[in-house]
């Protein structure tokens, strides 16, 4: 089946259209777009399995000869990302059905979803660079309409200016790759990779480069385009912040690390050393927000922001260790971050604010809330059995290895404050004397603790048995290390 | 005609510069709009203006414009054409929700309330 590797996103793209027919209903709403995304994570599972087994699939459209036509390739990188997007949003649905209300589910919230994966794995699949900005623009669409949803006053003007910042970006996104047509002449990016190499990156490059970080970095809120991330993500409601700050982020850093290790790989001193420094200051300014704020959410946002730059720092190494750490830690921050904005929406469901200095003693009624929450904060800091830990692990290797010892161990340090931001929301909420509580369901509550139990459990064997998880990770960093690997077999695909 | 191009792209970028500064809503709106504009016909003017003939390609036509850029800046203006529809009804909105236009009034951390 050669166009299996497009189900993951044409599954979703048609629920969410059939979805629309059914505004009213919401049993059919929701059971839905449970078992169309339970499908298309089965889909994207095999599609993994299947890329394992027989290396790089692609599927270019309307059977047009390589470079001209539309390239859709699914690598180890790109099917790690969409099978996990889909995972993390089957669990994120369920996990709404508690807590999103009748009203915003009558006017498409689940079609909002649906549409808004559509989006991400479509920019994680596309091998063509407008391509991939149509789909930025297709999930930016859908992050409009659920940023939006709702229509609270605060919501309508963080709205406002998440909008403006990601159209001027998307207008910087179009002169960008405008640029980058007039210097190479194609847009299939197996074939800008080749004729970059084939002029071997000249100053005009290094500055579309850098264009490009800025353009993506606003995305991925890297350290001076961060400034738009932490208001406009407390605007929505908990489980439209958990999709956000699980996957739009990362779709930005996946855009980074696949421009850097596939287009601009001959000038690393520059343009790498460039994504370093900014790594580095990204994580000051995240460490700095996450330690200053008393409210639960503004912390775990602000943790969003270290994540993408521990991740950028693994991918600035251009190494085999940094690369495949920078996998590992993409991939467990993926899940992690849903699972505690899932368990800090929890908290707030229980106590009814999100100001930590108003909370305390939930240990006596909630005990495995907050052992739960205890694990998901040790496997964000990396403590070893837990995911964290085998991709920073791997990340300071690579750093180690090339040569950035000192910026390593200060993102071995850098785990301490992270460590610190989130013990404080476990000793605020959990211990202490007793706060205050509202009333709530036995079966909301319920709704909301099971999804989020199996994200942590989910979290748990992604780092205790992180040796299965190895093999995909090493076929990601070895397509990211070489770009050869890409392009034979993206250009091989074409031939009729 | 390259040169008047980026001449014309770079003023568009002035006044869309200009225009999102401001504060009222609209003006910034109308500014983004600008900002498309000009990306636009940047995108016309990357792939080189030259060729006269229609951008198709047949037996023994060797004097044609390039079709990719012309495929291009058709996505990007629905595209545009989307997002700023959207954004004027998110404005108009918003004004009547947050009684103001001003986009001084309406800041707020949205941290603490």
């Amino acid at each position: 089946m050669i166009n299996f590797l497009l189900f993951p996103i044409l599954i979703t793209f048609f629920t969410g259209m059939i979805l629309i027919f059914f505004q009213k209903n919401i049993f059919m709403q929701r059971s839905i777009s449970l078992i169309s995304l339970a499908t298309a994570t089965i889909c994207a599972f095999l599609v993994m399995l299947q890329v394992q087994r027989e290396g790089i699939q692609s599927v270019t459209f309307g059977n047009w000869p390589v470079p001209y036509g539309i390239t859709m390739v699914a690598d180890g990188v790109s099917t790690l990302l969409v099978f996990t997007s889909l995972l993390l949003a089957f669990f994120l649905i369920w996990y709404s059905f508690g807590s999103i209300g009748k009203e915003r589910e009558h006017f498409f919230y689940y079609p909002g979803i649906m549409f808004i994966l559509t989006g991400v794995n479509g920019a994680f699949t596309t091998g063509d660079i407008f391509n991939m900005f149509v789909f930025f623009e297709v999930l930016l669409m859908s992050s409009y309409l659920l940023i939006v949803l709702g229509g609270e006053k605060k919501q309508l003007r963080e709205s406002i200016q998440y909008l403006l910042v990601n159209i001027i970006s998307s207008a910087l996104f179009v002169i960008t790759v405008a640029y980058l047509y007039s210097v190479v002449g194609t847009l299939s990016m197996a074939d800008i990779s080749v004729k970059i190499a084939e002029i071997n990156q000249p100053g005009i490059i290094t500055t579309i480069a850098v264009l490009f970080l800025v353009v993506f970095g606003l995305k991925a809120a890297i350290f001076p385009l961060y400034f738009w991330l932490p208001s406009s993500y407390a605007a929505p409601p908990i489980p439209v912040l958990a999709l956000f700050g699980a996957l739009l982020t990362k779709v930005g850093v996946y855009a980074i690390m696949r421009t850097y290790t596939l287009f601009f790989v001959h000038d690393i001193a520059f343009t790498h050393q460039l994504l370093l420094i900014f790594a580095v200051l990204t994580i000051i300014a995240g460490c700095i927000g996450a330690l200053a704020h008393f409210d639960v959410k503004q912390i775990i946002i602000y943790n969003i922001v270290i994540a993408v730059g521990v991740i950028l720092f693994g991918a600035a190494q251009m190494n085999f260790d940094g690369l495949e750490g920078a996998m590992f830690y993409l991939i467990h921050d993926m899940i992690i971050k849903a699972a505690l904005f899932m368990l800090v929406g929890i908290i707030i469901y229980i106590t009814g604010t999100s100001d930590l200095r108003k909370m305390g003693g939930l240990m006596k009624k909630y005990p495995s809330l907050g052992w739960f929450y205890l694990i998901a904060a040790f496997g964000l800091a990396g403590i070893p059995p837990l995911s964290g830990f085998i991709g920073k692990l791997l990340i300071v290797q690579g750093g180690f290895a090339a040569g950035n010892t000192g910026t390593s161990i200060f993102i071995l340090a850098s785990s301490l404050i992270v460590l610190l931001s989130v013990i404080r929301i476990f000793l605020y909420a959990f211990w202490g004397k007793e706060g205050q509580t509202v009333q709530i369901q036995e079966k909301t509550y319920k709704q909301l603790y099971y999804p989020t139990v199996i994200l942590v459990v989910i979290s748990i064997v992604y780092g205790v048995g992180a040796e299965w998880v190895t093999p995909f990770m090493d076929a990601a960093a070895h397509v990211l290390t070489d770009p050869s690997v890409y392009i034979e077999a993206v250009m091989k695909g074409a031939q009729p | 005609m390259e040169i008047v191009m980026a001449f014309v792209c770079g003023f568009l970028f002035m006044a869309a510069i200009y225009l999102i500064l401001s504060r009222s809503l609209l003006r910034i709106i109308i500014g983004t709009g600008l900002l498309s504009h000009g990306a636009h016909l940047l995108i016309l003017t990357m792939g080189g203006l030259g060729g006269t003939a229609p951008p198709v390609l047949a037996e023994g036509v060797t004097d044609f414009a390039d079709p990719i850029p012309q495929a291009l800046i058709l996505t990007a203006i629905v595209i545009a054409f989307g997002v700023t529809a959207f954004i004027l009804v998110l404005a108009y909105r918003a004004y009547q929700e947050l009684q103001t236009d001003d986009t001084t009034a309406m800041k707020g951390s949205g941290i603490d309330d």
